[in-house]
Formats: C-alpha cells, structure tokens, sequence
C-alpha cells in the first residue's frame, strides 16, 4: 500500500513513518511525496528564526497554543512543528532539544511536533525541511510553524520557504550597527524583540525601528500619507511608487514579547495572520509561491543532471581530473571545461 | 545523503530534580553520530509516548532516579505498543536495584544501566538493537 493513503486519512502513525523516509531520502519517501503534492498548498507557513537563546521554541510553543484556544471569534487552527537543530560537523549526531520548550502542547492531537537535524546543510534548514513541510500540509495541518536552528546573520533559507517570516531578537544582541546590517534583518515579515523584560530593550526596538525607517523611507511616506488623508490627490511619491496596489505595503511590525509568560503573544498571532491576509490581497503569496518552486526546481534539475552526467562518465576519469586540479596543473573552471568536452 | 541514521529520545519520567546522567547520555549518543531528542524533566508517560511517536524514535532511553520505575516503564512500554510501535527499543538508567531488572527485561526492556556504566558500552547495545530490528 502506498505510504500516503493513511497520511491523508490523518493516520499519526503514518505521518511520523513518512517523514522519516522523506528525511532518509528514500525511493518510497518519493513516490509518497509525489502522490501527497496535489494536496498541499494550503497551509500558512510561517518560519522563525533568530539568533540561539532567543528564545524561538518558547515563541513557538505559545504561538501554538494561542493558535489552538483563540480568542471567540476565531476557529482554533490545526498547527504542525517542524524544528530544525544543528548537527555535528565532525560525528553527524545531532542534540534535538526544542521540544523541552513545548511540553504544553502534549496532548493535543491538533498539534503534531516534528524535530529535525540539520545534517550538514548551512542554511539555516535542513535540505529535507521544505518536503517535511509538504508532507504535513498534505495531512491537513492548516498553519506550519517552522523554526529554524540558531541563525546568525545569513540564514536567510527561511524566507523562500515560509509564508510569513518571524525574526526573533532579544535585548542586548548588538547595536545599531548589526541592525543596518544586510541579512536576517531583512527577511523579517514580523520582528519580535523577544525577553522585553531584560535590560536593553529600549535600545534594542530603537535600533530596530531605525533600521526600519531607513529601508523604506519613500514607502513609508506613503503609508503615512494614506493613513492619514484616505483618497486625497496622490503625491508625486506616490505616483512614482504606484504599483498594482499602491496602499498594500507591509511594514514589518516590532512586537515585543516574554515568551515565557506568554506576555505579547496574542498581538503576534494577530500579526501573522494579518499577514497571510496581506499576502492574498496584494497577490504577493503567489508571486512567491511561484519563485520558491521555481527555485525549488532549478536546485532538483541542478541535482539530478549533475547525478546524471556523473553516472555517464567513468569513475576514474573524475578522479583524474580532479588530481590534476589537486596539483595545480588544472584550475577547477579549466577542469569543468574538460570534463564536459570529453563526455559528450 | 541517504542512509539509516539512529533516531533516539532521551526522556526523564516522573519527578526527578535533575537529568545530569540522562544529558551525559544524551551527548555520548550525539558523539556516536546518532540524532537525540532530548525532552527534559517531569515527563509523563503519555508525553513520551507521544514525542516517540511524532519523531518515529527506533530507541528510548528513560532515566529514573525516583524508584518509581516499576510503575512508570511497564506504562510506557503499554503506551508504546497501543501506538503499534513494537519496533522501539526501551533502555533504562538511573537508580535501578538488581532485583528488579530480570522483571524489568521480561516485559521487554532491552538493557538496564547504573552508575559507572561505560556510554561506550550504551552506543554499543544501542546499535546493534536497533540493527536487529531492523533486519527482521
């Protein structure tokens, strides 16, 4: 029977089995991810990262709770984890430890806690993340929050997978120097100064809002403009940055939050979901829809022509170029030229 | 890359104060090259069982300090197979007296380990109990 039929009928069992086949790279785990694919797309994928300590699998753990007892108004949501830690360079065992964060939500069959190593892969992700992700769209998982390990400035995978991207600082990180700086800062959907009750968080939002201001001087005009006189006679920045939606410009918000008081969590959840609002009516969430699996499909035509280039030529071959890169005779651009002349 | 890695979970049951031996455990698994998830203290059966499940583990190690293990392993082990995953090997560590280990064994706990046990000895049982799980 094939591996995605119990997926779908939200077998629990099945979905843990599944994932471990997708992480291993199996011949079944592919078959099932081709078969679950049509089903997925739904869900809202909100990444968070940060730096280590922050406190991301504490956000987390609330954000999940918040998401499944929401306030009246809103349906309580079926939420899945993917958490992604470190492995090691030099063994490849991995410590997975951010559900020592999430103890509240045991118990809850509306929420399903994945941890993942990231076995190699630098970007902050593991390679396997995004096909997690999928799997548990397909199951029905209607928001996916995915953690990724402690980023410093450049992890920036995140942001090409997830709908919605949280970073997550915490006071006394860096001044505002770090915070001009080009990376992390600028993937950030949502920005969540985490631990507002340590010293420093002052200066941390200030940094931070500078930081904002700086990014996007003329839209925010804009956004200022239309806040405060709806429908008047445009202005020439307005002109000139009139897109598609001129009034659909997201700003990113800077929340502050204590985590483990569940202190500020209820404004984020608010945030996130009027993000995916956003995304929808400005058509946003399909332009990046559209670039991530065009992404997604240069990495696997990138993979699979290397794999089979690699199989047509002999072994030796490679290995031969490849020594004579070692001792100078051939730089590795000359090298490339070679080997792709002589197999064809 | 494909291939098999060893997925683990390191979980404390019960009321214990501390989980020093269980994080010593912990980390040797991670210096042998295995994936651990580690869960903390104050866990109760239903919760291991539960993270075992959603991280499709091939082994649990539980620590125990308490004296409490007679009532909470033969649980888990219940919980366990109730979520059909017979395939999972049980080992524990901890404050254990000798006459309770054959007891222990019989319903199905794979190894047992006190103070002074060598982790290398622990890599060791662990593989090859999962590896024989894994070519039946």
């Amino acid at each position: 029977m094939s591996l995605a039929t119990p997926v779908l009928e939200g077998n629990r069992l099945a979905l843990a089995r599944l994932l471990t086949q997708i992480e291993n790279d199996t011949e079944a785990g592919r078959v099932a991810l081709n078969e679950l694919y049509p089903y997925t797309g739904k869900a809202h994928l909100v990444g968070v990262t940060g730096a280590p300590g922050t406190g991301k699998s504490s956000l987390v753990n609330q954000l999940a709770r918040y998401y499944r007892h929401p306030p009246e108004t809103e349906t309580a949501l079926k939420i899945g984890i993917v958490a992604v830690d470190p492995s090691s360079p030099f063994t490849g065992g991995a410590i997975l430890g951010d559900r020592v964060r999430m103890r509240d939500l045991a118990g809850d069959p509306g929420v399903f806690i994945r941890s993942m190593a990231s076995r190699g892969s630098l970007g902050g992700l593991a390679t396997t993340t995004a096909s997690i992700v999928q799997v548990m769209d397909a199951a029905g998982f209607e928001m996916i929050l995915i953690e990724t390990v402690g980023a410093g400035q450049a992890e920036v995978e995140i942001a090409r997978l997830a709908h919605t991207t949280l970073v997550i600082e915490a006071p006394g990180l860096g001044d505002d120097i770090q915070a001009i700086k080009a990376g992390i800062l600028e993937i950030a959907d949502i920005l969540v100064i985490n631990k507002a009750d340590r010293p420093g968080v002052e200066n941390a939002e200030r940094a931070l809002r500078g930081n904002l201001e700086l990014a996007h001087p003329s839209k925010r005009l804009i956004n200022m403009y239309s806040e405060t006189a709806h429908h008047a006679a445009p202005t020439v920045a307005s002109q000139h940055f009139q897109g598609e939606n001129s009034e659909l410009i997201w700003s990113p918000p800077i929340l502050k939050t204590i985590a483990t008081e569940g202190v500020g969590i209820a404004e984020v959840g608010l945030e996130i979901l009027r993000h995916y609002q956003y995304l929808v009516d400005s058509g946003e969430l399909k332009r990046r829809e559209k670039a991530r699996l065009s992404a997604e499909l240069d990495l696997l035509l990138q993979a699979t022509l290397v794999q089979r280039w690699r199989d047509s030529i002999p072994d030796n071959r490679y290995q031969h170029v490849l020594g004579q890169i070692v001792e100078r005779k051939l730089s590795p651009w000359q090298a490339v030229q070679r080997l792709l002349s002589q197999s064809t | 890359m494909s291939g098999r890695k060893i997925r683990g979970l390191v979980a404390k049951p019960g009321l214990d104060g501390h989980d020093r031996g269980a994080k010593v455990v912990a980390r040797a698994l991670r210096d042998s090259g295995m994936e651990v998830i580690y869960t903390g203290l104050r866990q109760t059966p239903e919760m291991i069982a539960e993270a075992a499940l959603q991280e499709d583990v091939d082994v649990v190690g539980l620590s125990i300090l308490s004296g409490a293990h007679m009532a909470l392993v033969p649980r888990i082990l219940e919980l366990l197979k109730a979520n059909q995953q017979d395939n999972v090997r049980v080992f524990i560590g901890g404050i254990i007296p000798d006459e309770d280990v054959p007891r222990l064994m019989e319903i199905g706990v794979v190894g047992v380990y006190g103070p002074g046990t060598l982790t290398d000895d622990i890599i060791r049982d662990v593989r090859s109990a999962v590896s024989s799980v894994s070519s039946t």
